[in-house]
C-alpha cells in the first residue's frame, strides 16, 4: 500500500472531477429545443380592466349567474364549507367592500347590499411580492397570473392580499367538483388560486365568463389602454369607485354606485 | 487488516441485500422484456420526429407549460413548419387518449417514473 497523503488527495480531486462529468455532458449535450416566435396582439397590447354596475347588479335579487358561471368553468370545487370555500367571484356586503364609504348614519338599505368581488387584477399587485418561488406575477398585459405548477401553498400571498381574493385548497379539490371542465386544469392539494380574469378565454377572443353571463349587463370587460373602449367610456361618464385606493394597490376592478 | 474475512463476507452480504430488487425482478421475469407502448390514432406521425419524442417528451412537455402559462403563448411550431396548440389534454391526448395503461404508463411504470400531471389536468374519457 504505497500511497502517500499528496497521491491520495490527487486520486480523490481525479474521482470528484470525473462525478461531474456526466452531469455537465448532460446540461451541454442538451438538443435545442424550437423557438417560438412571439405571436403579435396576445399579450402587452392590452391593459384589460372590468367596471361593475351595481345599480344594474341590484336589478335581480339574489342572481348567482356570474358566480355559476365563473366557477363552472374553471372547476372550482363547491366543498360546502365556509372554512374550506374556494372563490373566484363572490358576494360581500357593501359596508364590507366599501368600508371607507361607510358612516353610521348611511343609507341602511345600502350597507347590506351585496356586492361581487373579484381579485382586482391590481396594477401594483401586494400579493406578488411575497410570492417565493414566483408563482404569482403580473403579466404585461395587467392580468396577475398564478402558475399551479410553481405554488408550493406558502399562502404569503393570500396573508398579503388586502382583499382576501384567494383561497386555499386544504384538500383534494376533484371530488367536489360537479362537472369538470376539460379546458381547465383542476386544482391540487396543497395550491392557492383566484380569479385569472379568463386569460384563457381572452386568448380566443372571449369574454371572461362572468361578463358573458351576466343578464343585465352588468358587468363590463375592456381595454383600458383604449380611450374608446366602453370601459373607458363608463368610467367618463359615471362616478366609479375602486376598493380601497388608499392602499396604493391600483385595483383594475370599477364600480359604479 | 483485521478481521478481512468477517469484513468481506459482510460486504458480500450488504451487497446481495441492495441489490435484491434488481435480481428478484430479472428471475421473475419482470423486467426482462422491453415495454411496448401502444398508439392507437388515426394520424400518421407525431408532431416531431419519434426518436426526438421518445426521449425528449419531456422537455417538450415542460417548454410547453412555461410557453402557456408564463408567457401567454400557445401555437407551437415544429420542425417541419406545421402549427400545434400546446395542449397536454387537447393536441397529446387526442392520439394518446389510452394514457392510463397502455401509452405513457407502460414505460413510466416499467422505469419507476412518477408525474402528477393528471393530478390537475382532466381529461374526458375515451376522446
Amino acid at each position: 500500500m504505497g500511497i502517500d497523503r499528496r497521491g491520495l488527495l490527487k486520486a480523490a480531486g481525479l474521482s470528484l472531477l470525473g462525478l461531474t462529468a456526466g452531469p455537465a455532458w448532460y446540461v451541454l449535450s442538451r438538443a435545442k429545443l424550437p423557438e417560438h416566435p412571439p405571436q403579435p396582439g396576445m399579450l402587452a397590447e392590452k391593459k384589460w380592466g372590468m367596471v361593475i354596475d351595481l345599480n344594474k347588479c341590484w336589478r335581480e335579487d339574489g342572481c348567482r349567474d356570474c358566480i355559476d358561471a365563473c366557477h363552472s368553468v374553471h372547476n372550482v370545487p363547491h366543498l360546502g364549507n365556509p372554512k374550506d370555500e374556494i372563490k373566484w367571484i363572490w358576494t360581500a356586503r357593501y359596508e364590507r367592500v366599501f368600508p371607507e364609504h361607510e358612516h353610521e348614519f348611511g343609507q341602511e338599505a345600502l350597507s347590506d347590499r351585496p356586492v361581487p368581488v373579484l381579485c382586482n387584477q391590481c396594477d401594483n399587485p401586494p400579493c406578488i411580492k411575497y410570492c417565493p418561488t414566483r408563482a404569482t406575477w403580473r403579466r404585461e398585459d395587467g392580468i396577475v397570473m398564478m402558475d399551479y405548477h410553481r405554488c408550493i401553498g406558502c399562502r404569503y400571498c393570500m396573508a398579503g392580499c388586502p382583499y382576501g381574493s384567494r383561497s386555499f385548497n386544504w384538500k383534494n379539490p376533484r371530488p367536489f367538483i360537479k362537472k369538470v371542465n376539460f379546458d381547465f386544469p383542476t386544482r391540487t392539494k396543497g395550491v392557492v388560486e383566484k380569479c385569472n380574469f379568463c386569460q384563457e378565454r381572452l386568448v380566443h377572443g372571449l369574454l371572461p365568463a362572468c361578463v358573458e353571463a351576466c343578464k343585465e349587463k352588468a358587468l363590463v370587460f375592456g381595454d383600458l389602454s383604449d380611450p374608446n373602449s366602453e370601459v373607458r367610456e363608463i368610467l367618463r361618464s359615471h362616478k366609479a369607485i375602486r376598493r380601497q385606493p388608499e392602499l396604493g394597490t391600483k385595483p383594475k376592478v370599477f364600480y359604479v354606485v | 487488516m483485521y478481521d478481512s474475512g468477517k469484513i468481506i463476507a459482510g460486504l458480500v452480504v450488504f451487497g446481495c441485500v441492495v441489490t435484491s430488487p434488481i435480481w428478484y425482478n430479472a428471475l421473475t421475469g419482470k423486467t426482462g422484456y422491453i415495454p411496448e407502448p401502444k398508439i392507437v390514432t388515426q394520424e400518421k406521425k407525431c408532431i416531431e420526429p419519434k426518436e426526438y419524442i421518445r426521449t425528449k417528451h419531456k422537455d417538450l412537455l415542460k417548454d410547453w407549460r412555461e410557453s402557456v402559462v408564463r408567457d401567454g403563448m400557445r401555437t407551437y411550431i415544429a420542425s417541419d413548419k406545421k402549427r400545434y396548440t400546446m395542449s397536454l389534454t387537447r393536441t397529446c391526448m387526442k392520439c394518446h387518449s389510452n394514457k392510463l395503461d397502455e401509452f405513457c404508463l407502460r414505460c413510466h411504470n416499467y422505469l419507476g417514473v412518477r408525474n402528477n400531471c393528471w393530478d390537475c389536468h382532466a381529461y374526458p374519457k375515451g376522446i
